[in-house]
């Protein structure tokens, strides 16, 4: 990363991470080691589509939901 | 030579189609509750299942390397079935469903709204919101509901594929509490209705399809079996025994004995 790229300030499952400025959402989720096929992302309350997944980047103050499926009843 | 009796071709080729899919098992299992993913995976092998429940959750962004369901249970052969649970009105259980369309990328769900914790049991009105917001976005949703033969007629009308009272409070294993309308739902409907909760033992199952109901929906009852893979081929064979006798068309009860050797030629 280039010294002076200017971080911002994300909200990922309730919890604050710092990011390069015009993250691809695509590209956060596979920092965060998981793969983009498995799960579903909202940003600020609106579905991603997985489609744009790569194309949609992140804004300062973006509110991120990384959900995957988990057992239930 | 006399014939061998053969199955009538109804129970060979028994099956059920919910918003035109169409499974063979009439049972559906949930995957919460289980000691680890293994013993989730050898139960859903017993209990024959085709479709399973799951829940719409977080990720845990700090342990991205836990074992995750989908890599025990695997989504191109077993049917997932998102749900809403825990979710307190409509906002929520579309909010989740949209979510879960993503992640799977399919329209079939099954939605409950609930009331209030202690007893799990379902809002009907927001219940009724949701449908109708989520008919029309396309969803396929199979419906958690009361055991209310109007409601499930709304639900219904609302655009719910299949409608699933509970027989009992979720999680609770006391079996079918009340017949009388779980059968007047089965008769009003023309979507499959299924028994959702409730289910304690392999006899409550049974009760179920021999209600006529097309199939049962359970989680906790084989879940927190001594042996749940055991309970689930009990589950299994029960769901198979009531759909049999309830297309064998059962004896009429009488008040008083009657005999079933000939009193003819008694000596």
């Amino acid at each position: 990363m280039a010294p002076n790229t200017h971080m911002i300030a994300v909200t990922v499952n309730g919890e604050t991470r710092r990011v390069p400025e015009n993250t691809a959402i695509a590209h956060l989720v596979r920092m965060l080691e998981l793969d983009p096929l498995k799960v579903a992302v909202e940003c600020n309350r609106h579905v991603v589509p997985r489609s744009t997944l790569e194309t949609v980047t992140l804004s300062e103050g973006d509110v991120l939901e990384i959900v995957h499926f988990v057992g239930g009843g | 030579m006399t014939e061998m009796p053969t199955l009538s071709p109804e129970s060979a080729t028994d099956s059920w189609t919910v918003a035109g899919r169409t499974f063979k098992s009439r049972l559906i299992v949930g995957t919460g509750k289980y000691k680890d993913f293994a013993q989730n995976a050898a139960a859903l092998e017993a209990s024959g299942a085709e479709i399973v429940t799951v829940a719409v959750r977080r990720v845990n962004v700090s342990d991205s390397k836990a074992p995750m369901l989908t890599d025990f249970i695997d989504p191109k052969k077993t049917t997932y079935l998102p749900n809403t649970a825990g979710c307190f009105n409509a906002d929520e259980a579309i909010r989740t469903l949209r979510l879960a369309r993503e992640a799977g990328g399919w329209d079939l769900v099954k939605l409950e709204v609930l009331g209030e914790a202690k007893t799990l049991y379902p809002d009907m009105r927001e219940t009724l919101k949701a449908t109708e917001v989520l008919a029309n976005e396309g969803f396929l949703p199979m419906v958690y509901c009361t055991d209310d033969p109007i409601a499930a007629k709304q639900l219904e009308d609302a655009g719910a594929v299949a409608v699933m009272p509970l027989g009992a409070p979720i999680g609770s294993g006391l079996g079918i509490q009340n017949r009388v309308t779980i059968r007047l739902i089965v008769e009003g409907a023309n979507v499959p209705v299924l028994v959702d909760a409730g289910v304690g033992t392999a006899s409550d199952a049974a009760v179920a399809m021999e209600l006529g109901c097309e199939g049962v929906l359970m989680n906790t009852a084989i879940a927190e079996a001594k042996d749940p893979i055991l309970m689930a081929r009990a589950m299994k064979l029960s769901v198979e025994a009531g759909r049999s006798a309830y297309l064998a068309g059962r004896m009429q009860k009488r008040r008083y004995a009657d005999p079933s050797s000939p009193l003819a030629g008694l000596i």
